[in-house]
């Protein structure tokens, strides 16, 4: 194993709990210097427990890490010292107000005293909590709450950051202002942001590079890219005016691609080759003199590349239905 | 340390200031108490062998024993909050020691004790309170206050950590008062008629606090109520607190 100054490295990490349960079984990864790298997975996965292992709070079972390049089990202390993370549950004290968080942070994280105050303040501008300062956290939203857990993260200038769902139960425009805040610790200030989620978009949006995790063991790993062109190609949804014609529509487009799970009243297949066969799609159907109620194309989506890795839909976490791809 | 000790020390009193529910009741019940108690059994200090002129001497000592207990509702209830919201895991994430948290917060449940213990004082004072014990007496009277607080908010922290339930700590509260009743809080010991009742207030610890704490408004300086006081809120300090510590351990798991 080498050691990355700012990165991650893991191998073969387990995490067994009683009763024989391993909620981590096994796990690779390597998070580069600087990048944000998202861990994707459906409630139960692994994703917390091995943020846990990561951050020192929980030791693992076998397997190793290093975290800054400090081991976890051997350095903690070392490892506590170059990381930040705001955990599942902003972890906040509803008694106090933000400012009261920032002075025991500060101090408990043995920021120079002279500092502070003024390093409070700024993390408390910087998560757009300035007015809200000497408000009691128990009236705090979901939104506010978050952003001071990340703000709490930050203060003694961690290199690494962990993450984990920061963004569960946050309403659309809270979820981008932290995001947006995410990245820009990630561009601007080169922190290492080890991130955590259940939503498909906010990894796509936000990580460099991805690693799906289910039932405790990577199932997949790249650039969100990279993942989506592994299952590669788009699918076609055509819905025509009349049910009488599904056949026909079913048909012409089996000499396009194969057939997979489509809305009632409706066909789709994966095409064969690319978006480029669309005009002689059109063209053939038009032959056939079908009218169409709808025609849909679907780029592949990190929830497909779950579908492909997983047999279930990530989000929700419940068994798909019928497997992706039927028999034509 | 000693000012990750204050930093959690200045929280504890926070939180308790900002909770009004926590604040009141444990000043002011115990006092409606010893009113209600000195009205009902005033006839009491005419009983031959009774130990004091009038019944609110006796009964004053009572309050702070009670704000005792509140003080170990107070400690464990924000420990077992602390497990149950993740602030525990928020600060075991910082290099904070684990003892700085523990002295931290009893220290700062010892300070709100050690004001509600004053204010005790001043309204036994204000009633016509005796005191042989004398100005000495006073700071005496409230280091004994303070430790036993120490005692009871020990055992009250101990529970908290390790069951990391703020409603099970509210359990234990009516235990620790079923000791209270069950003690020499309204008869001495040798006035008490029932031979179970005297049994138990004579093998309950929580007698002899009372009684040391008594000892200062009857009799002045007594040395045997004092030390048997002194000792019995020691030893159950020093176990409460180890009891906590090593609850702490557990949950403050990190490597």
């Amino acid at each position: 194993m080498t050691q990355l100054p700012n990165g991650i490295e893991v191998e073969g990490l387990v995490r067994e709990f009683k009763g024989g349960i391993r909620a981590v079984d096994g796990i690779d990864l390597r998070v580069e210097p600087g990048e944000i790298y998202g861990f994707l997975g459906p409630n139960g996965a692994g994703k917390s427990t091995t943020v846990l292992m990561l951050t020192t709070l929980l030791p693992p079972t076998a397997g190793s890490a290093r975290v800054a390049g400090h081991d976890i089990v051997k350095e903690g202390p070392a490892v506590r010292q170059a990381i930040g993370a705001a955990l599942q549950e902003a972890a906040l004290d509803g008694l106090l107000t933000g400012r009261d968080h920032m002075r025991l942070q500060t101090a408990l994280q043995g920021v120079p005293k002279a500092e502070r105050r003024a390093r409070g303040d700024a993390l408390l501008e910087r998560v757009g909590l300035a007015d809200a300062a000497d408000r009691k956290v128990a009236g705090y939203s979901g939104g506010m709450k978050r952003r001071l857990d990340l703000a709490l993260a930050l203060v003694h200038h961690p290199r690494i950051l962990f993450l984990d769902e920061p963004t569960t139960g946050l309403d659309p425009q809270s979820r981008s202002d932290m995001w947006q805040e995410v990245a820009r610790l990630a561009h601007e200030d080169g922190v290492t942001v080890f991130l955590t989620t259940q939503y498909l978009e906010e990894a796509d949006v936000l990580a460099d590079r991805i690693a799906i995790i289910d039932q405790g063991r990577i199932v997949a790993r790249g650039t969100p890219d990279e993942l989506k062109a592994e299952i590669g190609r788009p699918s076609l949804e055509v819905e025509p005016a009349e049910a009488g014609s599904l056949d026909e529509v079913a048909g012409v487009l089996a000499r396009f691609g194969l057939p997979v799970t489509a809305r009632p009243g409706a066909v789709a297949v994966r095409l064969r080759g690319s978006v480029d066969q669309l005009p002689e799609i059109v063209r053939a159907i038009d032959a056939e003199d079908i009218v169409l109620a709808d025609f849909r194309l679907h780029a592949p989506t990190l929830d497909d590349v779950f579908l492909a890795k997983t047999g279930r839909k990530l989000e929700g976490g419940e068994p798909a239905a019928e497997p992706e791809v039927v028999p034509a | 340390m000693i000012e990750q000790i204050l930093e959690m020390a200045r929280r504890s009193v926070l939180q308790t200031l900002r909770q009004p529910a926590l604040v009141i009741p444990p000043v002011i019940f115990p006092l409606v108490m010893m009113a209600i108690n000195t009205g009902g059994l005033d006839a009491a200090s005419n009983l031959p062998g009774f130990p004091a002129d009038s019944y609110l001497d006796f009964a004053i000592a009572v309050p702070f024993i009670q704000g005792s207990l509140f003080a170990c509702v107070n400690a464990g209830s924000a420990l077992a909050r602390d497990v149950e919201s993740g602030f525990m895991k928020r600060l075991a994430m910082t290099p904070m020691q684990r003892a700085a948290l523990l002295v931290g917060h009893l220290g700062g449940v010892m300070l709100v004790a050690l004001a509600s213990a004053v204010i005790y004082l001043v309204v036994g004072f204000a009633v016509g309170m005796d005191f042989p014990a004398g100005a000495l007496g006073v700071p005496a009277i409230l280091l004994l206050a303070l430790l036993v607080a120490l005692a009871f908010a020990g055992l009250g922290a101990f529970v908290g950590l390790r069951s990391g339930s703020g409603e099970a700590v509210q359990g234990f509260f009516p235990l620790f008062f079923v000791l209270l009743f069950l003690s020499s809080m309204s008869l001495p010991r040798p006035l008490i008629e029932q031979d179970w009742f005297r049994f138990i207030a004579t093998y309950n610890p929580v007698s002899y606090l009372i009684e040391g704490i008594r000892s200062f408004i009857i009799t002045g300086w007594d040395a045997e109520a004092l030390a048997l006081a002194f000792g019995i809120a020691i030893v159950i300090a020093v176990g409460g607190v180890a009891a906590a510590a090593s609850a702490l351990r557990t949950r403050l798991v990190r490597t």
